[in-house]
């Protein structure tokens, strides 16, 4: 009963919160909305006993990554409200609602042909996602940190290593990107003050 | 562990009580925390000066901090025209709630040398219920601490940003610079402490400490990363010498220079909290927490005291660092920008992943799992070396990118660093001592 609760109460903040990212005009509030998006998620997974995904959600997700796309919106200025009733690029809204579709048809076939309708608390999700049928092992927290360091470090090390290789080669390229010589200076801006 | 002792054998109306009590005693004793904390600053930071600092109000100027706060409450509560009204509200919250939680892991009290039948240290009993003395003792706690203050940021941010003005937006971009670049210093000093200690929630690793020096954490991790801790944390907090958030000479008051009446109490409060709070921290990471530095060589003391023998051992550690944070406002210059990034992503950074890197190299020596020696002793030496050599040149490779990046800037300026003819010599300089700005 507890968990349908939690349950029902985390939804509502992911759900809100990634509809205000969609549906706000301000990118600073629509960011805002966002971290609300991530807290519900971290919610969900504290009550399926994953503390530790948890904390990690919120520390590389509603932290790090969200405090990182404010300081850039701040920096460059570009906190005014948008005039979004153009297409940025044509035919994008089309095929959003097209993947969206598909993703949602994924998400419900993967639900229903489970045959698990997660009728016990602590059942969301798990099978739905994966469509697996199997038994799930219960974890303590400990092992299952020790579990996932384990698992990174040993079966999944090439994987680990490459995902490293990957965010160094995203620096670079971003300072490379930066520093082109003859750029302007960046401008700080007032905040939203154009639109009003 | 088995968990928390209240979860043990099914929550009743008498935990929930017990829980509401815990909480709202740590609200209370942290708010009257930081207003001591106040006090104390002023009052540590004339002294140093050679004035007096508060006097009148109370004992010793006990209640100035008290008055100032009443005064603060019934001034007018502004919002600027060009503010954005809902985020300008809800900045105050997004500082102070996070400052708060985090206080919640940091246990104050309690007797770890005495494990308890349901295998729990440092717990004490009230009417039969066992509890721990702090708010919360949250499972891989010590992250929540990273996520509580990867938080705090957005309070700091979205006050400058929602302010509608200059000055508070330039304090709440320095304020995200700064706490991206030192928080990953502070996690890796952290992560040192984990991999000593084998433990994420603040209570074992309090736990792991107690007994003899050896297995003080600030020993055990080779005082490196206590160090970068200390430096990395009053930079998270936005302390002297890292002030640049709020650099009055600058930039007016930063991110609340539009703030004022219970708003701007928030957010002073949320400060002075977290610097307690950060002290707390070092203290449980570091330096034992509650537990004792060593073992009383005569008599067995710990157990007699009790939970209060843990309380004055904590309070007495945490008071010499609440001193160090004052003392580094009163003696240590604010840090200019380019400085305050050197050190973070230049020496911290480096210096506390070489760290961790020994740290664990070590460990795998010592639990057997290299075997290029016979002995335990040589095979950690190899590691020593190796990790040496990693350094070194590691060491050799940033300085050669940081003389090439120079050498680049240089070149675009139009300048070259040899030869150095007499009057280009002070144009080179000039440059290369503003080179920070375009980081």
């Amino acid at each position: 009963m507890a968990g349908v609760v939690v349950f029902v109460i985390s939804t509502v903040i992911v759900l809100a919160g990634a509809l205000g990212v969609i549906l706000y005009r301000n990118p600073v509030h629509a960011a805002l909305s966002l971290i609300a998006s991530f807290f519900g998620v971290a919610i969900m997974f504290i009550s399926q006993g994953a503390h530790f995904l948890a904390l990690v959600q919120i520390v590389v997700y509603g932290g790090a990554i969200v405090v990182l796309f404010l300081f850039v919106i701040m920096l460059l200025g570009v906190d005014r409200e948008e005039d979004i009733s153009e297409e940025p690029f044509e035919g994008q809204r089309v095929s959003a609602l097209l993947s969206g579709v598909m993703i949602f048809a994924m998400l419900m076939g993967g639900i229903f042909l489970s045959g698990r309708t997660g009728d016990e608390a602590g059942d969301y999700g798990q099978a739905a996602i994966t469509g697996s049928t199997g038994q799930v092992v219960p974890l303590t927290e400990e092992e299952d940190v020790v579990q996932l360091g384990h698992d990174l470090f040993t079966r999944n090390i090439l994987a680990f290593e490459a995902t490293g290789l990957l965010l160094t080669i995203a620096t670079v390229g971003a300072v490379v990107l930066v520093r082109n010589r003859g750029a302007e200076d960046l401008v700080v801006d007032e905040p939203g003050t154009a639109s009003r | 562990m088995g968990g928390h002792p209240f979860l043990r054998d099914g929550v009743d109306f008498g935990d929930v009580l017990l829980v509401l009590g815990i909480v709202l005693i740590s609200f209370v004793l942290c708010l009257i925390a930081t207003m001591l904390m106040v006090w104390f600053e002023r009052k540590v930071v004339s002294r140093l000066q050679n004035r007096i600092g508060p006097n009148i109000a109370g004992p010793f100027g006990l209640f100035q901090t008290l008055a100032d706060g009443i005064k603060l409450f019934f001034k007018e509560d502004l919002i600027p025209e060009r503010a954005d009204r809902k985020v300008f509200q809800l900045a105050p919250y997004l500082s102070l709630i996070p400052a708060f939680l985090t206080f919640t892991l940091v246990p104050i009290a309690g007797d770890f040398s005495n494990v308890s039948e349901s295998g729990t240290a440092g717990s004490s009993t009230i009417f039969g219920r066992e509890f721990l003395w702090q708010g919360a003792d949250i499972p891989s706690g010590i992250l929540f601490f990273l996520a509580m203050s990867s938080l705090g940021i957005y309070g700091i941010m979205l006050a400058g940003w929602s302010s509608g003005s200059k000055y508070p937006l330039l304090g709440s971009v320095r304020a995200s610079a700064q706490a991206i670049s030192y928080e990953a210093a502070l996690g890796l000093s952290i992560a040192a402490v984990i991999l000593v200690s084998g433990a994420l929630s603040t209570n074992e690793i309090v736990q792991a400490q107690s007994g003899s020096l050896r297995q003080l954490n600030i020993v055990a991790t080779g005082f490196v990363p206590f160090i970068v801790f200390l430096l990395a944390g009053t930079a998270e907090l936005n302390r002297p010498p890292f002030d640049l958030v709020e650099a009055e000479q600058e930039i007016v008051g930063g991110y609340h220079t539009e703030y004022s009446s219970i708003r701007f109490a928030l957010f002073f409060l949320a400060e002075f909290m977290n610097t307690v709070t950060m002290g707390g921290l070092i203290v449980t990471l570091f330096l034992g927490g509650p537990a004792p530095l060593f073992d009383f060589p005569f008599i067995d003391i710990m157990p007699t005291l009790g939970w209060f023998g843990g309380f004055v051992l904590f309070f007495g550690k945490l008071l010499i660092f609440l001193f160090i944070f004052v003392w580094f406002r009163a003696t240590l210059p604010r840090l200019r920008y380019d400085q305050l990034m050197d050190l973070g992503w230049k020496a911290l950074i480096p210096v506390s992943l070489l760290w961790l890197i020994v740290l664990g190299g070590i460990r795998i020596a010592q639990n057997g799992d290299l075997n290029i020696f016979d002995s335990t002793n040589a095979n950690v030496a190899l590691v020593l070396v190796a990790s040496l050599v990693l350094g070194a040149v590691g060491w050799a490779l940033l300085r050669a990118a940081m003389d090439t990046a120079r050498d680049e800037r240089l070149k675009e300026a139009g300048l070259h660093l040899t030869p150095v003819p007499a009057p280009a010599a002070q144009n080179a300089h000039a440059v290369s001592s503003t080179e920070g700005a375009g980081h």
